[in-house]
């Protein structure tokens, strides 16, 4: 199951907003989830490769979970990027 | 006695005697160990001591300087846990039997220079906190001592190549005056903590580390940007001067934050803050601004490759609208053309860009663009308190067409069932003459006026504020401007609408008194202009600043009138 949302902070993906994926990704210890960017796809279990993708303001970035409840893995990630104002669903 | 310029990156002057924080030497060797096993659990071990470390930092900052500080360290401790940093390291060292140091070291630094290739600056700048988290770690692997900033017990300026975000949490308000560094920029994150702190410093100036010796007698002037070491007796007392003055002037700046503007004699006058992106909204709240008086929305139009959609601007306008709180926020529509080029849209070259197709010109003709910006904006209004204005208004007409395609989009709106404020404030910029003087006629039919000064002076002026060669008719206070804002004001307020200033005018000490007399409403400027714009109008009557204006209207050169306002501070 996969997500694409484009940047809106002005800031693009920082640490603050990153810090706050990464750890949500981490609360769901049984479902690997990744984040895809401009041909590079890295595990949203590292905040080291979610900042490696440098991501700003205007880009997409697709959101994907596998595993049993990668359905709420997406939620709660969709719901870090909205409530975070770091991007909208494309 | 060695002056050494710098940036200013936190307000304030110190003098106290150096304190040099040096790390230690990081210097990693790469040896061959036999037993893999025990270096991997040395390299947990220090692993473990560094997290214990950050989770007592990351609680000192939340205490001291609330979560939002913290959240970098936060950000440290899960680069610790990172499997991305951690496998590679584990690897390293089980597979190429070398030292755990050195297996870290050289992870580290690929990150690192990952960081400083990056195109954006904000990402460059986390090169840094790599290299804070893998210093602690080192620290521990290598059995270094390092003093820690927080041990601090004498009243000292702290200088440094570069203070990493950790040092900079531990400071000690009491005993550290001030800092000065080697390298950084106002964004980086030392800088950030020291405004926080409160703690004047100047940074980036490449040699402050090399030039002085511990002990030695320091200035910081984090006003202008200056370290001073080993100054005159002199010049220490003039700097306590300055010191005394800056720290009188903002403990009564501070009383004035939650304020409102009042004149001596107990006219309200609103204080607005000029803004380019909603991230500058909270510089308005720290300043105590009473609105948004220009939200310029070009900036969500440039650096992209193509126009920005309905969702992203709804996104940024509501943004803005809900962090001010129902306060005023007005939306400058698309000022864009001229000097301010939009690649994507391929405008042709023009031979007078100022006096060409720009702002309202080409809103009125790309109407697709104008249509896509006034439903973001009504979209947002029930977020706040949304006020529309329209730029480079040069006739009625222009303004009636503007208003009507508004209020088409607003019925669209209305009958897709989309909910939209029924208080939107709807006025013009003034800056072109003939607006200005026709302002008796405009001021029926628009809520407001905003006087864009630096664009009324350049046309009625006739003179490019770009050319250097006549930059000398650049007069705000020509008494030819002077007439034409009164005559904009009085427009206003004789139909029992408003008038504001948004040009750099507006925050002018010098023009202020004037327009204070002259009846101007609302005075927008930029966010740290505020607090001492707010303490000079509470000293000022504003009927003895009506005669001041008066006089001043007739007077024949900017010269006089400058002097004129001059001799009241007298």
């Amino acid at each position: 199951m996969e997500k694409t949302f484009r940047i809106i902070d002005e800031d693009g993906i920082h640490a603050r907003p990153a810090t706050a994926l990464v750890n949500t990704a981490n609360k769901f210890k049984g479902v690997e989830s990744f984040a895809e960017a401009k041909g590079k796809k890295v595990t949203l279990k590292s905040i080291l490769g979610v900042l490696s993708l440098g991501l700003e303001k205007g880009d997409t970035i697709t959101l994907s979970a596998t595993g049993e409840g990668e359905a709420e893995v997406i939620q709660a990630l969709s719901d870090v990027m909205v409530n975070e104002g770091l991007g909208e669903a494309v | 006695m060695i002056k050494i310029e710098g940036i200013a990156a936190s307000a304030g002057v110190a003098i106290a005697p150096a304190f040099k924080l040096e790390h230690p030497d990081y210097t990693v060797h790469e040896r061959q160990v036999s037993d893999t096993a025990a270096e991997i659990a040395k390299l947990n071990d220090a692993l473990e001591k560094s997290k214990t470390e950050l989770e007592a930092i990351k609680e000192r900052t939340l205490q001291e300087l609330g979560a939002k500080k913290a959240e970098i360290f936060e950000s440290h401790l899960l680069i610790l846990n990172d499997p991305e940093l951690i496998s590679p390291v584990e690897d390293k060292i089980t597979n190429e039997g070398v030292n755990a140091e050195f297996a870290l070291n050289e992870t580290a630094a690929q990150f690192i220079s990952m960081f400083e290739n990056m195109k954006s600056a904000y990402l460059q700048e986390r090169a840094a906190d790599m290299r804070d988290v893998t210093k602690r770690v080192l620290t521990h692997l290598l059995g270094l001592t390092y003093v820690n900033p927080a041990e601090i017990n004498t009243e000292v300026i702290v200088i440094a190549e570069d203070l990493t975000p950790s040092d900079t949490a531990q400071l000690n308000r009491k005993y550290v005056k001030g800092f000065t560094t080697n390298i950084g920029g106002r964004t980086s994150h030392s800088a950030i903590m020291a405004r926080s702190l409160e703690i004047p410093a100047v940074v980036g100036t490449k040699e402050v580390l090399e030039q002085v010796n511990s002990g030695d007698l320091v200035i910081v002037d984090g006003l202008d940007g200056k370290v001073i070491i080993n100054p005159t007796e002199e010049l220490v007392q003039q700097y306590k001067n300055k010191q005394e003055k800056y720290l009188a002037q903002r403990d009564e700046w501070r009383k004035l934050r939650d304020l409102p503007t009042v004149s001596l004699d107990g006219v309200h006058v609103e204080l607005a803050v000029n803004i380019g992106t909603p991230n500058d909204v909270a510089g308005v709240v720290d300043n105590g601004g009473e609105g948004v008086g220009l939200y310029r929305t070009e900036f969500l139009y440039m650096g992209r490759d193509k126009l920005p959609t309905e969702e992203i601007q709804f996104n940024a306008y509501k943004t803005v609208l809900e962090k001010m709180e129902g306060k005023p926020v007005v939306v400058r529509t698309l000022d864009i053309g001229g000097d301010k080029e939009l690649p994507y849209l391929d405008l042709p070259k023009e031979m007078n860009p100022f006096l060409g197709f720009r702002a309202v010109r080409l809103c009125l003709e790309r109407t697709d663009i104008f249509r896509t910006q006034l439903r973001a904006l009504l979209r947002a209004s029930v977020y706040g308190n949304l006020r529309i204005m329209f730029p480079m208004i040069a006739t009625l007409d222009e303004f009636r067409q503007a208003k009507a395609l508004l209020l088409e989009e607003k019925a669209k709106l209305t009958s897709e069932g989309v909910e939209v404020s029924e208080d939107i404030q709807l006025g013009i910029m003034v800056e072109i003459p003939s607006t200005a003087v026709m302002a008796d006629q405009f001021a029926k039919e628009v809520d407001f006026f905003s006087i864009g000064t630096n664009d009324l002076i350049q046309y009625t002026m006739a003179a490019d504020r770009m050319n250097e060669r006549v930059s000398y008719l650049y007069q705000p206070y020509n008494p030819a401007i002077l007439r034409l804002v009164k005559m904009v004001i009085d427009a206003a307020h004789k139909e029992g609408k408003w008038a504001g200033m948004c040009g750099e005018m507006a925050g002018d000490s010098t023009a202020i008194p004037l327009l204070l007399g002259l009846g101007l409403d609302e005075f927008s400027m930029s966010a740290t202009s505020i607090l001492p714009a707010r303490s000079q109008i509470a000293k000022l009557s504003k009927a003895e600043m009506q005669e001041l204006a008066s006089k001043a209207l007739a007077m024949q050169t900017a010269a006089q009138v400058v002097e004129l306002v001059k001799s009241i501070d007298a």
